[in-house]
């Protein structure tokens, strides 16, 4: 069976209409079959309604997405309650241990995202590892840093990402690899996200899961749940009507 | 001796400028050197086979054994000298013909 590919990470200048459109037809070009772009969380309905359409012209499935960055675990609860109804998929930037922590164990979290690059404002570790492991959340790897940086930050970088990707096959959490970049340039193919993601030891399997079969796995379960059938886990309405 | 299993690799240059294939074999070889050192880049046996600049397409060889490393290279590569470019891999095969063959599909 042929592989789907996503990128759940495009970030293309949401007041541009043009370099969205450029964006999504490039990620077709290049293999894409569902991505989704980080919308402002205020984007209104109409706007996103025109990034399917043209999406489903560039026959490639758009998923709506929504990056929360809160400062305490407080405002992430709010932040959750507000949007996980509204978006597709709902990804934290950790930027502090608390809310690390907090997305980490909160089922309605996608994905995790640890931006930084100083190793010691990074929080997957495996007290975070089993957390998310016992909730539904992935660790999102965004390639765009390992793209744009050169030298002693890279090597630092890949150091990083080689240990939280051991810790997180160890404790059983999805991997997920976006590209995150704005700029069309920045965008690579499926296949050659997997390959740099070997240049933290990540193996090929695990790579081509983590840009294919995670991801999809991700927007399959939440659209399942943002479905008006939906009832429970494991329960949904199959037929309505007076004969039910 | 044992005969050198190669494999080919046709690709595309996405760029808005035009490089010659000096400047782009340069290109590939720092991407390599920079990510495998020189040891690795010695392993590759990378050489340019076809390179049409117009058409922005390019035909590399390397040994069976340094594909994914290549692989790797290649997508790292964000410019030539100064000007923005990323480098796709189309097609690896590996006898030129067939490559051709693939390339053209």
């Amino acid at each position: 069976m042929k592989r789907i590919y996503a990128d759940l990470h495009l970030r293309p200048n949401s007041k541009d209409p043009e370099h969205v459109s450029q964006i999504i037809n490039k990620a077709s070009r290049l293999g894409y079959r569902l991505i989704s772009l980080a919308f402002p969380s205020n984007l209104a309905e109409e706007e996103i309604r025109r990034l399917v359409d043209v999406s489903k012209e560039a026959k490639i499935d758009l998923a709506s997405r929504v990056d929360l960055k809160p400062r305490t675990p407080r405002e992430l609860i709010h932040g959750l309650r507000r949007f996980r109804r509204r978006f597709e998929i709902v990804a934290v930037i950790c930027e502090s241990k608390n809310v690390a922590r907090q997305a980490a164990k909160d089922r309605r979290v996608d994905l995790l995202n640890f931006p930084s690059l100083d190793f010691r404002n990074r929080f997957f570790d495996k007290a975070e590892a089993e957390l998310a492991s016992k909730g539904l959340a992935s660790l999102e790897i965004d390639m765009k840093p390992l793209l744009i940086l050169e030298g002693p930050v890279r090597i630092r970088l890949l150091s990083n990402l080689r240990r939280e990707t051991s810790i997180a096959q160890d404790f059983h959490v999805p991997i997920v690899i976006s590209s995150g970049v704005s700029d069309g340039l920045l965008m690579r193919k499926p296949r050659e996200l997997a390959a740099l993601a070997s240049l933290f030891d990540l193996d090929e399997a695990s790579a081509m899961e983590a840009v294919s079969r995670n991801p999809l796995a991700i927007v399959k379960r939440n659209r399942d749940k943002l479905s008006s059938r939906f009832v429970a886990p494991g329960i949904r309405i199959v037929r309505r009507g007076k004969d039910c | 001796m044992k005969s050198v299993r190669r494999r080919y690799l046709a690709l595309e240059i996405d760029s808005d400028e035009l490089f010659d294939s000096r400047e782009f074999m340069d290109a590939v070889w720092s991407a390599v050197l920079r990510l495998y050192g020189e040891y690795g880049a010695s392993c590759a046996g990378l050489a340019l086979i076809d390179y049409d600049m117009e058409k922005r397409f390019a035909v590399i060889r390397t040994v069976h054994t340094a594909v994914d490393m290549v692989r790797t290279a290649l997508a790292s590569i964000t410019r030539i000298g100064n000007k923005p470019v990323a480098i796709h891999i189309l097609t690896v095969s590996g006898t030129i013909k067939s490559l051709y063959k693939k390339a053209t599909k």
